[in-house]
């Protein structure tokens, strides 16, 4: 075992020979207890990086590395009880006929004694408040509670790493906050990274750094605010930056000065008022 | 063409233990040419609604006007195929519901179903691919070569190629990415004006509904909980939340200013820079007198 962590070194992949690269000379580490939101447009390869990162792929150049383990086919079980996934889809991700046994599906593919399991699933379900919804039927749930259990199963398997690939794009604005709020609650409470894949610039507010793609290579990289303050380099590959951003923008452009670049309405509105005390 | 329901109830599986009743007493009129979006959390009795407007479903109680149309609860539907013609659903995630062997013959499918003559399908094959901004020469391909991106612009121009007079749209952007989502949004806006259609938007985005609507109906428990025009629904945070909704993000962002930093500034459907303007004022205007 090496460190706790996920390298990409050098990495290229596409689908097929004469397709074009997807992914190019790719690079990046994430490390423990990191929240790193990857962003960019569709096409841009994000979802590519997800399937790469847990061996639903594997490169045709450069190399994964995962907790010191190279991801090969040989390796991908054990990859795979390191790094978790949740996809877009909350309907295509459920096996069992109750939340329980969808719970100890991942775990009885990695064979784990069923005492353990039983804890596990008492344990994960509690970690994403479903715990009433235990002998429940999945498809029965809301979009919001079917994101919870598939959170809870990959939890289950307790992994250091988890990707959340659009997990909440399919989802109502209430759904949407349910998983947000577990997703964070979890962070805080485990030690784990999480890797979300996104397009909902709220949710790389929380992030602690972000990875910008643009046609297969990494654009840009820092913490949120970096990132969103650097409107012009966004805007030329097509990304929108947050309201607040904007805002502070034209607010400069009026000649109010801000200390810094804010990420939700009540950073702007603090540093709004401390201008309207220092004229 | 100009909708309205009055009394309309509907009950999935009545008198079995499975009796839901999904819409409760619905009573509003939509003007023609109007742009109404229709919002309120997932089970408010949104899908129940819309499967209305084109006779999928049939009240169980009360009378709904569509144009010459009527549609009453009891009362056998003679010229459902007449109100299907004129008006066109674009549903959840259309893209599923592709088929054919090629885009062409996939657009073509509905008109071709209500005898449209061979010569008028082309053109409005044309027509249609040239609104969603879908190149020609894609025509001939498989749908189920496309991008999911285009895949969905082959099904909106399957319901275009009707040429229906009234548009219902089911969370037609959901799973698109922003700029896809805005240049689905721009698409439907301008084919209001440009066709003179009534356009009924579903939508969670309540940035959507004010940016793009003239009217909203507000949906809870199948009952309409609200109507008015954006600015006016939009003021009344207090009275959203307790559907369980939010306002869109600007006016959440003065309501915060007013309440806890006393910046008070009215929205009125300025934008981003014109509130900027306002709030500097306001700001530099606050130091004079302290």
């Amino acid at each position: 075992m090496g460190e706790r962590q996920v390298e990409f070194r050098h990495v290229s992949f596409k689908y097929q020979e004469d397709m074009p690269w997807v992914l190019k000379d790719v690079s990046f580490t994430i490390g423990p207890d990191e929240w790193v939101a990857i962003i960019g447009h569709n096409g841009s390869g994000k979802s590519t990086i997800a399937k790469l990162m847990n061996g639903l792929l594997f490169p045709q150049e450069g190399e994964i590395i995962v907790d010191g383990m190279k991801v090969t086919p040989e390796t991908v079980w054990e990859v795979r009880k390191q790094v978790g996934m949740v996809f877009q889809n909350p309907d295509n991700q459920f096996v069992g006929t109750t939340v329980r046994d969808d719970v100890a599906f991942g775990m009885e593919n990695h064979g784990m004694p069923r005492e353990l399991m039983v804890e596990r699933i008492k344990e994960s379900l509690e970690a994403v408040r479903m715990e009433a919804y235990e002998r429940h039927e999945p498809h029965r749930l809301s979009g919001g509670q079917k994101q919870r259990i598939a959170i809870a199963s990959v939890l289950a398997v307790s992994p250091e790493f988890i990707i959340l690939d659009e997990a909440t794009a399919m989802l109502d604005p209430k759904g949407r906050k349910e998983i947000m709020k577990t997703v964070s609650d979890v962070q805080q409470e485990r030690d784990l990274s999480l890797v979300t894949i996104t397009h909902d610039l709220q949710e790389v507010t929380l992030a602690s750094r972000v990875i910008v793609m643009n046609g297969g290579e990494v654009w840009m990289e820092g913490t949120p605010r970096d990132v969103f303050s650097r409107k012009e380099q966004l805007t030329e590959i097509g990304l929108d930056t947050p309201f607040v951003s904007k805002m502070a923008d034209h607010l400069k452009e009026e000649g109010l000065s801000l200390s810094r670049e804010p990420l939700n309405h009540q950073e702007l509105l603090e540093d709004l008022c401390t201008s309207r005390l220092n004229m | 063409m100009h909708i309205s329901f009055e009394h309309v109830s509907y009950t999935y599986q009545p008198n079995s233990p499975f009796e839901h009743k999904a819409l409760n007493d619905m009573t509003f009129s939509i003007e023609s040419g109007s742009f109404v979006a229709v919002i309120g959390h997932t089970g408010s009795g949104k899908s129940t609604l819309i499967q209305h407007l084109n006779g999928l479903l049939q009240p169980t109680e009360g009378k709904i006007h569509l144009g010459d149309y009527t549609i009453e609860a009891g009362v056998k539907n003679k010229h459902l195929r007449e109100l299907r013609e004129n008006v066109g659903v674009v549903f959840q995630y259309p893209e599923h519901q592709l088929f054919e062997e090629t885009v062409a013959k996939d657009i073509a499918f509905g008109p071709q179903n209500f005898g449209v003559p061979q010569e008028e399908i082309e053109r409005r094959t044309k027509a249609a691919v040239k609104a969603t901004k879908l190149p020609e020469d894609l025509l001939d391909r498989s749908p189920f070569d496309l991008s999911g991106g285009q895949m969905r612009r082959v099904a909106i121009s399957g319901v275009l190629a009707m040429d229906p007079k009234v548009l219902v749209l089911d969370e037609p952007t959901a799973g698109l990415d922003p700029s896809g989502q805005k240049e689905v949004m721009d698409m439907f806006y301008d084919l209001h004006h440009e066709k003179g259609l009534t356009t009924i938007l579903v939508t969670h985005s309540m940035e959507d509904a004010l940016a793009y609507a003239d009217y909203i109906l507000i949906m809870n428990h199948g009952e309409l909980y609200k109507e008015g025009t954006p600015l006016d629904i939009f003021r009344q945070k207090e009275d959203l939340e307790q559907v369980q909704l939010d306002v869109p993000e600007v006016i959440a962002f003065l309501s915060k200013a007013e309440k806890e930093y006393g910046i008070n500034l009215e929205y009125k459907g300025q934008t981003i820079a014109e509130l900027a303007k306002e709030l500097a004022r306001k700001v530099r205007g606050g130091s004079d007198h302290e």
